[in-house]
Parts: structure tokens; C-alpha cells; sequence
């Protein structure tokens, strides 16, 4: 099948100067196109020029195992093809408040994080320079109707998690629609990335969703191994699947916990609390940090596994694995439990389609995509991870997906400590080449996450663009609460349990 | 039921004896910081060079701010601090943070006696995530878990700032939470305390010099207690909170 972009596999980079610069109707329309034969958006952005933009589509196709890029010049705004591609609908939005020029004809056109474009005094939304922005202040979805109220909540939430601001707009008890609205965490990381990296870049990569410290590392450090040329040690690359299956099994564990407690269950909520800590202590003897701070480095890692911390990593894999099947298979058997997770919060196999979701949450809808799979990097190239799909789309698919997952990675993690390869653990890094393409897919455990790196002619980052699992997810959340009572949408949530940071940048 | 009592049995108890008895922590763990003394004979620009978060500075003597500090590996590659296990970090004042080679060991303090009869026995919090990672809140929730269950101590996170006695502030406060952190700080009835949890509150930590954030709470609220990290391990937040309320004193 021909594309009109440029592709290349996950990982690699290519000269910026080979990647077609296409007329703007062709480049929408080559979107579309491979949009509708299964293509998904990964990452759409812009990169600010004097008379608007150049943007830039990153495709992937997990038949092909291939990555596209493609670009386009925008004058003064662009088309909107969101209703054609739902999509890209968040990436246009991101993409105006970016660049400062409005995606025409879009159908749902505000802004995404509520800050000034990067190019001084230019809007999308046409606001004066010394206007404030201020966050979640802009036209929410009504519904109008005598029995039609809306409950409004948030930034500050009930307990200790991060900021958003949630509409509900509801007939009694049941939502027709949910609206979501962020930007509270913003702190300008794509902003500070241009001109880099720097000696800071690496620790503001681990912190673009503190959970999710190694799958963005991973990232990073793909996209600079491809612009270096470094070849990095198998038993490096080893480490890495660890630590980020440590991630994934820490997170699902919260998670199988967190649905718990929210259904009233609380024997396994609070058993899953404890033995969360229990893999964020596993990551602590790898690197010292429950979070994988400072483990992962361009070219490898910064430390290595000795014979006494492998035996007692394995130890530990072995007594958090009983503790957590033990946990885990009391929801399975209490019929309270599983009444409360079937049929609740349901997104169909088409919407998530639609609406190109990632991680857990699509293959709960029964999509199977997994970078793991389709894209294969570092380790998972030679030790794959069986992917686990349901069919249901409900909190209770979910739920199992992540379960399921679970289980894997403690395999996946027991054979890597068995039969760790030899060898050392950093390779060299050169410099980063210039006026390059980088792209980088891995799969956290939330799902895909996207790095793409855009360097100058002297090797620096022209444009930084990272895209978290939640980018894609948020709308998800928003879909499950349609028809569903407002009661269930702290169960709903947390099923999906999307970073908020991530998002904010 | 009975299968929930039996996995009960199997699981066991497991909230752990701290403060009676010390907490386990691995040994790759940073928690305290100590120069070593290659760092007197690097001098201190050379130190100062190896922190890229500006943690190092030798402004008559070499120092290291652990309010800046990210307890990165960075500086131990060039082998000029060294950090022990000792998860003691917690400050009072935000001066007691800077450690220098051979110092004074500062120890977060108890609250003044009027106010601690006052809270002292059931201090409750109201958090406000204010921008960063949310690990520091991932590892503040972990306290109240079972393992560590802060509830023993009659310390909570509440969900409304009016059953507050203090605000509990994470991240390097977005100009878009700004208001919303103010707002909450209001609607908490005086007296009150400020916790700043990890180094994007203290100081902005990673995020610190962005434009879109103010480089922590301070100077936009009174600070009571420091707690560096990023993220503060649960030990070195309990250690600080514990302090605070007088259940342990001295080294
Ligand atoms: S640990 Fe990291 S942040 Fe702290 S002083 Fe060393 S280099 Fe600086």
C-alpha cells in the first residue's frame, strides 16, 4: 500500500528533509485516507512559523509495524477535519492553542490547557495580549430543559489527587453528557523542551506523569538513541522492560485496589494499597527510587542488577504475587463486586475506534493494539508479552484487562531476572544529528505513548512533542458516563485512571 | 465473607512499627546527603557543575540545598556527595534545609506548644496538587494505607478545607492553580499550617524557572514544614509529620 509519508520503524530517524512537505488538501485528505484503512493518529502537532505553522501528522499502522510522518504549511489558520476524524479533534484543538491560529470549522473549537500561544501575541481565540487566560473559563456544553440541572466539580477534588474541572449535565440522576475541562497542571513542558536537551531535559521527561517515570524515559531515550546512532546493551535494554513492567504491575495493582474500594469492597482495596508499595519498593532496589528516577539514561542505564538484589527482586516478585492473586480473586467471586463492574461506564469497540484510544481502556473495548506488539522496542523485540483483550468495554472489562496484564508482566519480569543477559549496561552516546526526525512509541501502562523530536540544523530540539495515553483517553472517560447514573462516575474513573499531568504538560 | 476472612488470614498484618522500630529501606535508597571529600578537593565550582538543578553552590563553602535537590544520581557519578539511607529529612525553617560539609543536623520541630495542644492530637489536611508529577501525591496517599496507616496518629487528609487545620500543597503552583490554592488556603479556618511535600513545592523542582508555574509555595504562603524529595519517600514525609506533632523528638 502506498502512503504519501515518510515511514520508518518505531525508534529510528530519518533526514527532516525527506519527509513530504504536502499541499494542505493533500496532507487532510492523506489523514483521512489512512485514517479510514486502520492508520492512527499518534501525534499531531505544529510548529509555529512566521504566517502560521507547519504541521506535522505522526501516523502509525500496527499492521505495517510502520511509523508516517507527513507535513503541511498552514497560513493563518487551517481546516478542521475533526468531524471526518474524531480523532485528531483534541490534536487541532492543542494544535491553535499552540501555534495561535484557529482550526477552521472545528465543532467543538476552546482551548486545551488555557495558556498564550508560543508565538507572542497571536490567538487562535482572538484574545488580547493583555487579557488573562484563565483556566476552564470558556462555553461548556449545556442542555437545556426544566428537569436538566448540571453539577459542576472540581479543580480541587475530595481527596489527594490532581486538578480538573468536570461538567455533568444531568436529568435526575442520569448524565447525558460529561464535560471535561484541564489545563490546571500546566507548567510548559513542550515550552521549556525547544532549544534543549539540556543537562535538566532528562528529569523533566521523568516528570511529565511522575507514574509513568520509565515509559516516558523509554521514550526520550529511544528518540535520542536514534538521533545519537547509539546501540544500546541487551541487558540494558533488559533492565528497562523490567522497571517498566514494574510500572505497569504498581499502577494495575492501585488501580484493582482503587476499583475496589470505590464499589465498597474493601478487603481487596486494602490489600492492593499495600502490595502497590510493595512493586514501587521493587523499583527502589533497582535505582533507588519507587518511581525508576534516575534508572533510566540515553544509552542505557545508570545502574545495574547485582546477584543479591536479583535474588531478592525475585523473592519479592514472589511473595507480591501470591499476596495479589489472593487479592484480586476475592472481586471475582463476590457477586456484590461483579454486579457493580458489569455494565457499567460502557464504551462500544466503534467509539474507541473512533476516538483512537490506547492502553487498557481500548483493549478492554476489545481493540487489540499494543505497542508491545505492533511496534515492537528494546527488549519486547526478542521476549514479546501475550496481549489480553475483552470484549465488553464496561468497568468490568477493564478491570480484567488490567488484571490480566498483571499477570503477564509478573511472568514477563520472573524470566528477565532469571536469564538476564550479560554484558554491560551504557552504551556511548555521540552527538545528536541535525535537522532530523525522531519518533518513538512505547506502550506505559496506560497505554501508547509518543515522543517526537524535531532538531535544528546544529542537533538541537527546533520542536519536542509529547503525547501521553491520557491525551487520547480523557474523551473515553467522557463517553462512559453517557446514560450512566452520576453516582458511578468515581467507579468509571477510576478504571480508566488518567494522569491529568500528563495531559497539562 | 468467609473467603474474605481467609484471604485476611493469608495476608496477615502488616502495618509496619514504625516509629518503635525502624524502617527498611533499600539500600540504593537517597535520603540524607553528605559531602565527600573529594568534594573539598574538587573545589566548589567543580561540585556546583555536577547539579544541574542548582542544588550545589559554594558561596563561601560548598553546600547542597536538599530544597533544590532532586536526590538524583547525577552528583554521586561525579562522586562528591554521597547519600546514606537516612530518610530524615523534614524541615521547619527553609534555611534548615542547606546541608554543609561537617553542619548542624536540622530536624523538623514540633509546632509551637499552643497550637499543638490545639491539633496535636488530630491534625487533618487539606491537599492541594498544585502542578508537578503526581508522585508526590501517589506517595502521600501511600500513607494511608495499611502498611503505614497514618490514621493511628490521628493524622487525615480531609476532603473539605473548612473541617481543615492545614494545607498540604504539592507541584511548583501553576499560574492556573494559583487562585485555586489561594482560594482553598481561605476557606481553611486560623489558625492554620502549610505543608510544602517535595521539591516542585519547595522550590519548583524540576519545573523551577517556567514560565507557566511560581517556583513553590513559598512566598505565596507561610511554609511550616519542608519536605524534600522528588517525591518524598512515605518515610521521610511520616518522619516530618511525626515531628511536627511532637511523637518523635531529638535524633
Ligand atoms: S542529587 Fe541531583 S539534584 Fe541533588 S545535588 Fe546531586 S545532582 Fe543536584
Amino acid at each position: 500500500m502506498t502512503v504519501p509519508f515518510r515511514t520508518f520503524p518505531n525508534g529510528a530517524a530519518v533526514p527532516f528533509g525527506e519527509v513530504p512537505r504536502l499541499e494542505a488538501t493533500a496532507f487532510l485528505q492523506a489523514i483521512i485516507d489512512a485514517t479510514d484503512r486502520g492508520w492512527r493518529v499518534s501525534s499531531y502537532f505544529g510548529i509555529p512559523t512566521e504566517s502560521g505553522a507547519t504541521l506535522c501528522c505522526v501516523l502509525s499502522s500496527a499492521a505495517d509495524g510502520v511509523i508516517g510522518v507527513a507535513t503541511a504549511d498552514a497560513v493563518g489558520a487551517f481546516p478542521s477535519i475533526a468531524r471526518l476524524v474524531p480523532q485528531v479533534q483534541l490534536f487541532e484543538r492543542e494544535i491553535a492553542e499552540q501555534c495561535g491560529i484557529p482550526a477552521e470549522g472545528h465543532p467543538w473549537f476552546k482551548p486545551v490547557r488555557f495558556h498564550r500561544s508560543f508565538v507572542p501575541g497571536r490567538d487562535a481565540w482572538g484574545r488580547a495580549p493583555d487579557d488573562p487566560i484563565l483556566p476552564g473559563v470558556m462555553e461548556f456544553y449545556r442542555v437545556e430543559g426544566e428537569e436538566v440541572h448540571e453539577v459542576a466539580v472540581g479543580p480541587v477534588h475530595a481527596g489527594i489527587i490532581e486538578p480538573g474541572h468536570f461538567r455533568f449535565q444531568c436529568h435526575g440522576e442520569e448524565v447525558f453528557h460529561l464535560e471535561i475541562s484541564l489545563g490546571y497542571q500546566h507548567r510548559g513542558v513542550e515550552r521549556g523542551l525547544a532549544g534543549g536537551p539540556d543537562p535538566r531535559t532528562p528529569f523533566r521527561m521523568e516528570t511529565i506523569a511522575g507514574d509513568t517515570t520509565i515509559g516516558h524515559m523509554q521514550a526520550y531515550c529511544m528518540v535520542m538513541e536514534a538521533l545519537a546512532g547509539v546501540q544500546v546493551p541487551t541487558r540494558a535494554e533488559a533492565l528497562r522492560g523490567i522497571a517498566l513492567e514494574l510500572e505497569r504491575l504498581a499502577n494495575h495493582t492501585g488501580d484493582l485496589g482503587a476499583i475496589a474500594g470505590d464499589v465498597g469492597y474493601l478487603p481487596t482495596s486494602s490489600f492492593c494499597g499495600r502490595i502497590r508499595g510493595d512493586f514501587l519498593t521493587m523499583t527502589a532496589v533497582l535505582c533507588g527510587s519507587r518511581f525508576g528516577r534516575g534508572l533510566l539514561r540515553p544509552g542505557g542505564v545508570l545502574f545495574d542488577l547485582g546477584e543479591a538484589e536479583r535474588d531478592d527482586l525475585l523473592a519479592r516478585l514472589a511473595a507480591a504475587r501470591t499476596d495479589l492473586e489472593n487479592a484480586v480473586e476475592l472481586l471475582w467471586s463476590t457477586p456484590s463486586v461483579m454486579s457493580r463492574l458489569e455494565n457499567t461506564g460502557t464504551v462500544s469497540a466503534d467509539t474507541a475506534r473512533d476516538l483512537g484510544l490506547v492502553g487498557p481502556a481500548a483493549r478492554a473495548c476489545g481493540l487489540d493494539r499494543d505497542v508491545r506488539r505492533d511496534h515492537p522496542f528494546g527488549i519486547y523485540r526478542t521476549a514479546p508479552v501475550p496481549l489480553v483483550t475483552a470484549h465488553h468495554g464496561d468497568v468490568c472489562a477493564r478491570t480484567t484487562v488490567r488484571w490480566q496484564e498483571a499477570v503477564k508482566s509478573l511472568d514477563f519480569i520472573h524470566d528477565q531476572l532469571r536469564y538476564l543477559p550479560e554484558g554491560g549496561c551504557r552504551g556511548e552516546a555521540g552527538n545528536l544529528q541535525g535537522n532530523r526526525v525522531a519518533v518513538a512509541l512505547t506502550e506505559g501502562w496506560r497505554g501508547e505513548i509518543c515522543h517526537v523530536a524535531i532538531t535544528d540544523h546544529a542537533g538541537r530540539f527546533l520542536r519536542y512533542k509529547v503525547t501521553d495515553p491520557s491525551f487520547h483517553n480523557w474523551q473515553g472517560l467522557a463517553m462512559a458516563l453517557r446514560g450512566e447514573q452520576i453516582s458511578d462516575f468515581p467507579l468509571c474513573n477510576k478504571s480508566f485512571n488518567l494522569s491529568y499531568c500528563g495531559f497539562d504538560l | 465473607m468467609l473467603r474474605a476472612i481467609i484471604a485476611r488470614l493469608k495476608q496477615g498484618h502488616r502495618t509496619m512499627a514504625y516509629p518503635k522500630e525502624p524502617v527498611h529501606l533499600p539500600e540504593r535508597f537517597r535520603g540524607y546527603p553528605e559531602f565527600t571529600p573529594g568534594a573539598e578537593r574538587a573545589g566548589g565550582d567543580a561540585c556546583a557543575a555536577a547539579c544541574p538543578h542548582g542544588a550545589i553552590s559554594c558561596d563561601g563553602g560548598i553546600v547542597l540545598d536538599m530544597g533544590r535537590c532532586l536526590f538524583c544520581p547525577e552528583c554521586t557519578a561525579g562522586e562528591f556527595v554521597r547519600f546514606t539511607t537516612d530518610h530524615r529529612l523534614a524541615a521547619t525553617r527553609r534555611e534548615q534545609l542547606v546541608v554543609r560539609p561537617g553542619g548542624e543536623r536540622h530536624l523538623a520541630h514540633p509546632l509551637e506548644p499552643g497550637l499543638r495542644s490545639l491539633i496535636g492530637r488530630s491534625l487533618k489536611f487539606r491537599e492541594v496538587s498544585a502542578g508537578g508529577c503526581n508522585a508526590c501525591e501517589a506517595d502521600t496517599n501511600v500513607l494511608s494505607t495499611i502498611g503505614w496507616d497514618l490514621g493511628r496518629f490521628g493524622i487525615q487528609f480531609v476532603a473539605s478545607p473548612r473541617h481543615a487545620d492545614g494545607l498540604w500543597v504539592t507541584g511548583p503552583v501553576t499560574e492556573n492553580m494559583r487562585e485555586a490554592l489561594l482560594m482553598t488556603w481561605e476557606a481553611i479556618p486560623g489558625p492554620k499550617i502549610v505543608v510544602a511535600c517535595g521539591a516542585c513545592a519547595i522550590g519548583g523542582g524540576p519545573f523551577a524557572g517556567s514560565p507557566e508555574a511560581h517556583d513553590g509555595v513559598d512566598g505565596i504562603l507561610p511554609v511550616d514544614l519542608y519536605i524534600p524529595g522528588c517525591p518524598p519517600h512515605p518515610a521521610a514525609i511520616l518522619d516530618g509529620l511525626l515531628r511536627l506533632i511532637g511523637r518523635i523528638e531529638g535524633e
